[in-house]
């Protein structure tokens, strides 16, 4: 495997390997909440914030426990159940001490434990067998292509709103064609840097 | 809901209520497995295996399990059942283990596994839960097969790896690449919706 600079990884993280344009994650909250632009942009950055903590989390934990015990088959349950305690967690402290930022974001948090861009960033860092500043560079860069991708989608949502539609389209029909033109657009960086 | 016939329920699972086209959820995973129709074939048979045995299992213990931890529970009695999908396909399938990369793990975060644990075992009998799983893993597996049909003829020009088409064919690269899933599912779901619209019309369906 060839070292990548980290900073290579979070670059290609955004754009040549976007969560949501080449590896479809994240894509149920990506079609079901992006109607307003504000909206979008608190769970991109609830969605960021979150996973480069548990990615953090889950790497000691992988390698400091899971790796020393040969017990790498449990990894799914446990990223999960470490994802969820992060995510329940965050929850109480924030409404605790940051009540503003909890009617920010609160209402995204239940809903972050099952996008599947938290899971599958986990997932990609064991299975590409990144270094710890490899897999922060891989997380930060994913978050923020994630939000990106929804706050694009939210924006290009809220022009076509006014227009008339065919019955059948509206809704999932046209948000999925949407995505499918940005992720076009975003083919065109693939050149730049590949990372696998 | 305590006797529906498996007739309705897989009526249920594969049309009115599909996972992917109808509820559009799942569809994390479906797209990006839809390269080739085996890669689709052997995701969706892990999805129902998944879907039926972790319904079953929530049924079964529907009664001892307290109200409010069950979505911890169900989410690891799903991991579980994941966990002996993943170990089989690497002892059995290397290969095909290889191909399908993070997304056998992410089953466990597919949504359509919990709202069937969460929308039906949790209030129906063993028996048809299972049903109820393995119709809703068909229609998510149907739907996969079609989206990777189309990719795999015109980006391949192959259907399971074997040539349909002559020399002459020249591959359609933009099949094999992200975008295409998106168009196709698009597609699908544009046409289902419009059906829906017209049973609508014509007082088929009460939904």
């Amino acid at each position: 495997m060839i070292e990548l600079n980290p900073l290579v990884i979070f670059f290609a993280a955004i754009f040549t390997n976007n969560m949501i344009f080449s590896y479809f994650l994240g894509m149920c909250s990506f079609i079901a909440v992006s109607n307003e632009i504000p909206t979008s942009f608190g769970l991109g950055q609830a969605v960021t914030f979150v996973l480069t903590f548990t990615t953090i989390l889950n790497y000691f934990i992988y390698h400091n426990i899971l790796v020393p015990l040969n017990l790498e088959y449990l990894r799914f349950i446990v990223f999960i159940i470490s994802i969820a305690a992060f995510v329940q967690l965050l929850e109480m402290i924030i409404e605790r001490y940051f009540p503003n930022l909890y009617y920010a974001l609160g209402i995204f948090l239940p809903l972050i434990t099952v996008n599947c861009a938290i899971l599958g960033v986990s997932l990609f860092m064991v299975i590409r067998q990144y270094t710890f500043l490899q897999s922060v560079g891989f997380a930060i860069g994913s978050g923020l292509g994630w939000t990106l991708a929804i706050v694009a989608m939210a924006g290009a949502r809220k022009r076509i709103r006014n227009n008339k539609l065919l019955k059948g389209l509206e809704g999932p029909g046209i948000t999925l064609i949407i995505t499918g033109l940005m992720a076009l657009a975003f083919v065109g960086f693939s050149g730049i840097v590949q990372i696998q | 809901m305590a006797g529906d016939s498996p007739k309705k329920i897989f009526k249920m699972g594969l049309w009115d209520d599909n996972p992917v086209f109808k509820q559009i959820i799942g569809i994390c995973s479906s797209l990006a497995v839809t390269n080739l129709m085996i890669n689709s074939l052997i995701m969706g048979l892990g999805l129902i295996f998944v879907t039926a045995l972790s319904s079953l299992t929530v049924s079964i213990i529907r009664q001892f399990t307290p109200k409010h931890i069950r979505m911890m529970v169900q989410v690891l009695i799903i991991s579980v059942y994941v966990i002996i999908v993943d170990i089989f396909l690497k002892a059995y399938l290397p290969e095909m283990s290889k191909a399908l990369g993070p997304y056998v793990g992410l089953i466990i975060t597919n949504c359509i596994i919990m709202g069937r644990c969460e929308g039906y075992a949790q209030n129906n009998p063993p028996l048809p839960s299972f049903l109820d799983g393995i119709a809703s893993g068909l229609g998510y597996t149907i739907v996969l097969l079609v989206i990777a049909f189309i990719r795999e003829l015109f980006g391949f020009g192959t259907i399971f790896g074997y040539r349909v088409f002559g020399d002459w064919w020249t591959n359609w690269t933009i099949m094999v690449m992200p975008p295409a899933a998106f168009f196709i599912l698009g597609v699908i779901v544009w046409w289902a919706r419009s059906k829906e619209s017209e049973e609508k019309k014509e007082g088929g369906a009460v939904n």
